[in-house]
């Protein structure tokens, strides 16, 4: 199979694993939940630490309450002999970024990226008010919730979207969930029911908020003849992208995202026929505003992983959507897929991938 | 020993040290100590409040500081029912973000008021500050944003 041709040196997903997402994982730490995950990842084409030449990581101190939380976890690759290793404090979307630049670079043939969270420790209403402005925000206390109700009142008294909108993604995306045996809420509900649901945070119905979620993820990168010795059917990172907008939330048009549009269109969203797309939309009526933002019409199939409303592990929901995604391509489910990851209030920061099949 | 021999120490993570917060958020937070706003002007003439040191969208330096407020328009509002324990309201409130008068962006901060029925995008609300003698520079020195003419 062959890579596509192009100013980017073809990097693929050559192999995705994911943790079962739960709510609350209390038996194992950090790194007894990524022992497996990382093992899989190996496992599922034949390699092993070895066989990677840089190692890259997502995760956030604040979830466990420590610092350098990243490098304990680190103990579930075993970094000895010395590897090259890097961190972000990000979804390891992020980290996959890092990786395929430095992949981009031609020193090295194969990466490892991963990504860990238990968002059941804490409080996560508190836990990510820490992500704000720390003089006019953060000394409020706005919850995440909160502050996305904030979006979706806008994003109604724009006329852009109702109520039942809101529902129709969590309806379709937790139904869509039942087909995916790692997924933490799936269920068969219909718009009419999920209307009756109380407020959480009005205008937010609580079909409308994510789980919370313990879980972990990983992806191997591939470039050269790593990347068509490890598939049959390499998946290529035909573009990827990511932008981000400013701080002042109220210097924002919460209604629409600027910076995934601007993302998309360098990742090359519009190149081609998109089949599937996987969008990190932690809150349902987020979907709305990226599918507008990537111009992803009615022809494209939408999560069909069940998306962040399935199951939402802090720190490695945007990475699976790009594993997701590339595992349907793998699988010939699809051919041409886009996927998505987002970090900050209201969709402050957003990442395109762009995968092909060969 | 017995139990009362035991020793303790108290553990308190916290990081010590304190930070100016410079010309531009510092002029902001001081105007808040006296009951004001203030807003800076950015690349094209805007008036961005609660003012940034650089403009959004351009990254150039803000300019001068104006006055503005201490009325405002809601451009977007959430009811919280149940207020979480550190919010600034420990009663039904509402989040919005506050376009003052004079302003080109919005703020964030809590309303007061008696329901979500009382409240609307477009509504008229106006900052309700703390006694003189309890500010100190900061968001917490407006109490929340009250409807305009409103009994709450």
């Amino acid at each position: 199979m062959s890579a596509p041709s192009g100013t980017v040196r073809p990097v693929s997903v050559a192999s995705f694993a994911q943790s079962p997402n739960i709510r609350r994982d209390d038996q194992r730490n950090e790194v007894e939940g990524l022992l497996p995950v990382i093992a899989e990842v190996f496992g599922n084409i034949g390699i092993t630490k070895d066989d990677v030449d840089f190692i890259c990581s997502g995760s956030t101190d604040y979830l466990i309450g420590g610092p350098f939380s990243f490098v304990m976890a680190l103990d579930a690759v075993g970094v000895w002999p010395p590897r090259a290793e890097s961190h972000v404090e990000m979804d390891g979307a992020f980290a996959l970024y890092e990786a395929w630049t430095l992949l981009q670079e031609g020193e090295i043939d194969a990466a490892l990226v991963y990504s860990f969270g238990r968002s059941s420790l804490g409080d996560l209403n508190e836990i990510l008010t820490l992500q704000l402005d720390p003089y006019y925000m953060a000394p409020l206390w706005p919850d995440i919730v909160s502050l996305s109700a904030l979006q979706a009142r806008a994003l109604i008294d724009a006329g852009k979207a109702t109520e039942a909108d809101f529902a129709e993604v969590a309806s379709r995306s937790r139904r869509d969930a039942l087909a995916n045996p790692k997924a933490q809420v799936a269920k068969d509900v219909a718009v009419d029911v999920l209307l009756q649901d109380p407020y959480v945070v009005e205008p937010l119905r609580r079909h409308a908020l994510p789980p919370i979620t313990d879980g972990a993820a990983a992806i191997v990168l591939a470039a050269g003849d790593k990347a068509t010795a490890w598939s049959e059917r390499p998946v290529w990172i035909s573009g990827i992208d990511h932008r981000i907008e400013t701080h002042a939330l109220g210097a924002r048009d919460l209604t629409s995202s600027p910076s995934t549009a601007l993302a998309a269109q360098h990742a090359g969203v519009a190149d081609g026929k998109v089949d599937i797309a996987e969008i990190h939309a932690p809150f349902a009526h987020q979907e709305i505003i990226l599918r507008q933002a990537m111009g992803l019409d009615a022809s494209v199939t939408i999560n069909p992983s069940g998306g962040a409303l399935a199951a939402n592990p802090m720190m490695s929901a945007g990475l699976i959507r790009i594993g997701e995604a590339a595992s349907r391509i793998a699988a010939g489910q699809a051919d041409r897929a886009v996927a998505h990851a987002t970090s900050g209030p209201c969709l402050q920061q957003n990442l395109v991938c762009v995968l092909e099949g060969a | 020993m017995t139990d009362s021999e035991v020793l303790h120490a108290e553990h308190r993570l916290e990081y010590p040290y304190s930070r100016s917060t410079g010309p531009v958020i510092g002029a902001f937070l001081t105007a808040l100590r006296d009951g004001r706003f203030v807003g800076a002007t950015g690349a094209t003439g805007q008036v961005i409040v609660p003012p940034t040191e650089y403009d959004p969208v351009t990254g150039d330096d803000v300019g001068e500081l104006v006055e503005v407020g201490p009325g405002g328009t809601i451009e977007t509002w959430a009811w919280v029912s149940t207020p979480l324990r550190k919010h600034p309201l420990q009663t039904p409130f509402a989040w919005a973000l506050i376009t003052l008068d004079g302003a080109d962006t919005a703020m964030l901060h809590a309303v007061a008021a008696s329901g979500p029925d009382d409240l609307a995008t477009g509504a008229r609300v106006v900052a309700r500050f703390k006694p003189a003698a309890e500010r100190v520079g900061a968001m917490s020195d407006i109490e929340s944003f009250v409807l305009e003419g409103g009994a709450s």
